[in-house]
């Protein structure tokens, strides 16, 4: 029945993903670490000032890449979690466990560098805006996944009931995304978007997908060096995870 | 489901059974322990009656909070009496030999969850226009407020029972349980209060209840199915 000789399932095991993983951080690492230096001077240094905000709009380098990130890692984070309750494999959860740090830490700076900007740009630190708020919610939403995670002691457990937690605040990103579509409010809308032409000048733009795309890359990284730890401290009595213990000491 | 297999064909029927027997089963069971019921009201009652004495008597700003206070203090009522859906059936074994039952787990538990909305849920909106005459809201945007907490706390008591199952049997699941659920009840909290805002501003609070009424649809359709697996996954 099966003519693939290819094994789909041999990396869903710890034991064969950690070498996988361990090879896999610097491909991602030091590109993002390229792309970061690389967006930032172009946004920081070449674009030009805004004739309208000054230089304070810089902040969207951060903030969108930022932005972006807290919500695309949460529906990954949902992906792992459809996964881990249809195969119960724990690989996916340890995934989810692995992302969730990244994607509040990446929520927190969306929030910190909008509220940054407000202040220039609408003369307050924060409003109680559509966007606003549901941002907020979504960084209480991984606080909440990282305590529930941290309180059930079998870990089995905890990757089934977080991954239904996960999943039902799901319907939360939608809600973010569309928010300044939906309600008329301070936010402003998307001003990049696939289907019109861009609404800032090429060298702004530029320098955003950039950043976005080394935040990208980090999430991945960082998120695959998280992940190595995570498999180690579980798989903890097996013989592979003694041995190269073993070999480290 | 392996154990389904094993056992007789059920009738078609045997979903509305079970949530009649759970609703049945836990109204009995309410109402055998009214004082616990009376606690959970009477805390809605005085954090509702706090507000006036902390931001003061003047009606003018009263006026303004009345429906925020209104709604978050059910937030908060619904929240303490969540844990009491499953955490005693979980303690004593019922929960396992109810998991077991030839009848739908999503059913038992849609009927565990409309019970506790009448023995919890269902008061508090009652006594909601009473306590709005405190904050002196007027007769329009009282009945608005009673049908917004009558559409909306099902709600609660929906996405709380996803939590409460959850944190079943878990080390200080009582504060663990509000961070999880809270977050969830925001939408809730300002439709809610917004329909009362919309009267207020000349407009028709009709959007604001309909989007509600959404929320309470969704909620029925996936929250038993949600809370179902989560039962499971304490039992296992």
């Amino acid at each position: 029945m099966n003519t693939s000789s290819i094994n789909w399932f041999r990396f869903a095991s710890p034991a064969s993903f950690f070498p996988l993983a361990r090879r896999l951080v610097p491909w991602f690492g030091i590109p993002a670490a390229l792309l970061a230096v690389g967006g930032l001077y172009l946004g920081l240094v070449v674009a030009p000032t805004d004739a309208q905000q000054g230089d304070a709009y810089r902040i969207i380098f951060l903030h969108v890449p930022a932005a972006w990130m807290s919500m695309f890692i949460y529906v990954v984070m949902a992906f792992w979690s459809v996964i881990t309750l249809m195969f119960n494999a724990r690989l996916a959860a340890m995934m989810v466990q692995s992302l969730a740090p990244t994607g509040a830490l990446f929520t927190f700076l969306a929030l910190w560098t909008g509220s940054l900007w407000g202040r220039p740009a609408w003369g307050t630190y924060w409003a109680w805006d559509a966007r606003m708020t549901s941002e907020l919610i979504l960084l209480f939403l991984y606080f909440g996944y990282l305590a529930l995670r941290g309180a059930i002691v079998d870990s089995r457990r905890a990757d089934r009931a977080s991954a239904v937690l996960v999943l039902v605040g799901v319907i939360n990103v939608p809600i973010i995304y569309f928010s300044v579509r939906w309600w008329n409010t301070l936010h402003q809308g998307a001003s990049v978007s696939l289907t019109s032409a861009p609404k800032m000048a090429a060298v702004m733009l530029s320098a955003m997908l950039i950043v976005a795309l080394a935040a990208w890359l980090y999430s991945i990284a960082i998120s695959l060096a998280r992940v190595q730890a995570i498999i180690l401290e579980r798989e903890r009595g097996t013989g592979w995870a003694e041995a190269l213990a073993g070999a480290v000491r | 489901m392996t154990e389904a297999t094993l056992q007789p064909p059920l009738a078609d029927d045997s979903a509305w059974r079970g949530v009649a027997w759970a609703l049945a089963r836990d109204l009995k069971l309410a109402l055998r322990s009214r004082a616990e019921l009376g606690v959970q009201l009477l805390f809605y009652v005085i954090v509702v009656t706090l507000f006036p004495l902390g931001i003061g008597p003047e009606p003018g700003p009263l006026r303004t909070v009345g429906p925020g206070v209104l709604w978050v203090a059910a937030l908060l009522a619904s929240l303490l009496a969540l844990p009491r859906l499953f955490s005693v059936d979980f303690a004593d074994g019922t929960l396992e030999q109810i998991a077991l039952s030839p009848y739908p787990l999503a059913a038992i538990v849609s009927g565990k969850i409309l019970a506790h909305w009448l023995a919890t849920g269902a008061p508090l909106v009652v006594l909601s226009p009473l306590l709005a005459l405190q904050f002196g809201l007027d007769g329009r945007e009282m009945t608005v407020l009673a049908v917004g907490l009558l559409i909306g706390t099902p709600t609660l008591s929906l996405l709380g029972a996803i939590g409460a199952a959850l944190t079943l049997g878990v080390r200080a699941g009582g504060a663990l349980l509000a961070l999880l659920i809270l977050p969830l009840y925001v939408p809730v909290l300002i439709f809610g209060a917004g329909a009362v805002e919309s009267l207020r501003a000349g407009l028709a609070p009709g959007g604001e209840l309909s989007i509600l009424a959404a929320a309470l649809l969704v909620s029925i359709v996936g929250a038993p199915f949600a809370c179902a697996t989560a039962v499971r996954i304490a039992l296992d």
